[in-house]
């Protein structure tokens, strides 16, 4: 329990740190928010000296970096994460419409690499001189090389507009009758998030077959397996029941730190197939120096991740208990 | 961790007194010219090169200029070998040309990573204790990051110059090869040759620099060619997004530039597309061969 604890506390001072981190990225840059509704970094329409200070008073850029830095983590402190300079309203809203289609994405991506990875994994493990197995090395690399946002042109080229199976863009087809059930959507959403979830998770589908391959082959050669193979277990108990237990150990490792790169694909992604996740509002809100909606969403994306990162430690502790008790032994 | 690949370039120093065999510094390449994907990929990395530094010389008319018809699929009449874009500029040109940029960004960003990225991990394997707490946690931080975000917002405020792109995508990419050297200077650090300079009295610097780096080189370099792949994927998402610089098309840029167009012009997305796969492929595979020639006790991870 106690660790736990720990983790959560480095958790917030990590929080803490990218709040700084963000806040002082955008003091050091040139140009502010004023400037950008001034006319932008082209300066077309140049506002008056006097306007101009006003504005930053109004919206208290005219305090010290450090003061403006104490006020804002306060607010955050309360859930407060200001206005958005540009629309006039709460960060929290504009970020709370748009974060969850890009947290499905990524976690949609990331479980359909995961599960179909692990177990084309498994399945070549148990035949590791088979073609089959062999194949999946370079189909790792294949996949790793594959930029996501060009995968992603490339299968709508081919499944909406050559075979017209799926839509081509966004969330929800616009004709659905308004009064459709809750499933009909659940569908019509699936239907729209299957092509982006693939082609985001193409990139980790082979490294995670790749991974549990290596991971299951180790396995397989250790001792408590030949025990249940010689107790006559059924091969699929013993490869999916006893196995694959240890062998998703360095899976969830993985998982944890790939996060991050995962949301980060996303953003790509969403741009191709019009998805309305957040990536569009950061781009917008970089270049409109809309300071507030940019620091929110850096917050809010690495607080996510910080979460699954924790969500992973506790999974890594369930599915190994050696961890948990060696490092009660140490803290 | 057995330290059965450390000793590789010692014994090359020392007489060998099995003549009759290739001396152990051939062993590497022979290892790797057996492994036919590692040698497709550098075959496959020759033609790049060729393309995008030897070609051109011959290929006077090579501006990125409209040419002919927008939107001309290979193979209509009147269109160039891939076609048109949506301007009417020749894609084989402008992919042609891109490779320069794209490789320049990449290469730089790389050994911007692995200078970070040794520097930070020798630090830490070396002193261990809190300076390598301390310097873990920093790398943990920038490890769980959004990292193309982050990209985004550096090269977005300080306006997309090659040396922002160059800067963004090493200051976040460095951590993994700050944890691999890290790990490498923890486990030499008690080997007999580093304890026999500590007792000549060299100094700290004198041992990482001179001593343990040049043993945990075979290991950055293996790493390296998987690094500047990660580069030119991260330089081609922040140009698809528009973050490149416009004066020079990048292989990224020009792809997003042809988004818009798409569905009338596939091949347009499809080229420039094709040639980040191939590179990134081509340094995957010379990397996964440089590390089964050198570092064998990695092999199949």
């Amino acid at each position: 329990m106690r660790q736990v604890a720990a983790k959560i506390a480095q958790a917030i001072m990590l929080i803490l740190a990218v709040i700084i981190l963000n806040f002082f990225l955008i003091q050091i840059a040139p140009g502010d928010v004023v400037d950008a509704l001034a006319g932008g970094p082209d300066g077309a329409g140049e506002a008056s000296a006097e306007v101009n200070e006003r504005l930053r008073e109004t919206y208290g850029l005219d305090k010290p970096v450090l003061v403006q830095l104490g006020i804002y983590i306060g607010n955050v402190a309360r859930g407060d994460l200001g206005e958005s300079f540009i629309f006039n309203r709460p960060v929290t809203e504009l970020i709370g419409a748009r974060i969850w289609p890009t947290i499905l994405l990524a976690f949609t991506a990331l479980a359909f690499a995961i599960l179909l990875g692990t177990f084309i994994g498994t399945v070549a493990a148990r035949k590791p001189e088979s073609p089959f197995s062999a194949g999946i090395t370079v189909f790792a690399l294949i996949g790793f090389a594959m930029p996501a946002f060009w995968t992603g042109i490339l299968l709508l080229l081919l499944f909406s507009v050559q075979l017209d199976w799926l839509p081509v863009s966004g969330m929800n087809d616009v004709r659905l009758p308004r009064d459709a059930g809750w499933l009909e959507r659940q569908i019509d959403t699936a239907e729209h998030l299957l092509l982006p979830a693939v082609s985001l998770g193409i990139i980790y589908l082979a490294s995670y077959a790749r991974l549990s391959r290596a991971s299951m082959l180790e396995i397989l050669e250790s001792d408590y397996v030949r025990t249940a193979r010689s107790k006559g277990l059924g091969e699929r108990s013993v490869m999916f029941k006893h196995a694959l237990r240890n062998g998703i150990i360095p899976i969830i490792t993985v998982m944890g730190l790939q996060f991050g790169a995962v949301v980060s694909g996303a953003i790509l992604v969403e741009t191709v197939f019009a998805w309305p996740g957040i990536g569009r509002l950061a781009f917008d809100s970089v270049n409109r120096r809309d300071t507030n909606v940019l620091l929110g969403i850096l917050l809010m994306l690495s607080v996510t991740v910080i979460i699954a990162n924790l969500l992973t430690d506790l999974l890594y502790r369930v599915a190994d208990p050696r961890i948990r008790v060696g490092g009660e032994d140490r803290g | 961790m057995a330290d059965v690949e450390t000793t590789e370039s010692d014994q090359s120093d020392a007489p060998d007194p099995r003549r009759h065999q290739p001396p152990p510094k051939y062993q590497g390449f022979k290892m790797f010219m057996r492994n036919r994907a590692a040698v497709f990929g550098a075959v496959l990395m020759i033609g790049i090169l060729v393309v995008t530094y030897i070609l051109p010389i011959f290929i006077t008319d090579n501006k990125n200029e409209i040419i002919a018809e927008k939107h001309l699929a290979p193979g209509d009449e009147g269109a160039p070998l891939l076609g048109t874009d949506y301007l009417g500029r020749d894609v084989a040109i402008v992919v042609m040309n891109g490779g320069s940029t794209t490789l320049k960004v990449a290469g730089f960003a790389a050994i911007l990573i692995v200078g970070i990225g040794a520097s930070i991990g020798a630090a830490a394997g070396y002193y261990g204790g809190w300076v390598d707490s301390a310097l873990m946690r920093f790398t943990e931080f920038f490890q769980v990051l959004p990292g193309l975000l982050f990209a985004i917002v550096i090269v977005a405020l300080f306006s997309p110059t090659t040396l922002t792109i160059v800067l963004a995508i090493g200051l976040i990419s460095w951590p993994g090869i700050a944890r691999l050297t890290r790990g490498e200077f923890l486990r030499q650090k008690n080997l007999e040759y580093v304890k026999a300079a500590t007792a000549i009295g060299a100094s700290d610097r004198r041992i990482i620099i001179k001593t343990i780096l040049p043993n945990t080189m075979p290991v950055i370099i293996v790493q390296s060619s998987l690094i500047m792949g990660a580069a030119i994927l991260f330089e081609a998402g922040l140009a698809f997004l528009g973050l490149g610089d416009a004066s020079n098309l990048s292989w990224g840029f020009y792809l997003g530039l042809n988004r818009a167009s798409f569905l009338s012009n596939w091949w347009a997305v499809t080229f420039p597309g094709l040639m980040i796969f191939f590179t990134v492929l081509s340094l995957s595979l010379i990397g996964d061969g440089l590390q089964d020639a050198f570092n064998p006790k990695l092999r199949g991870r």
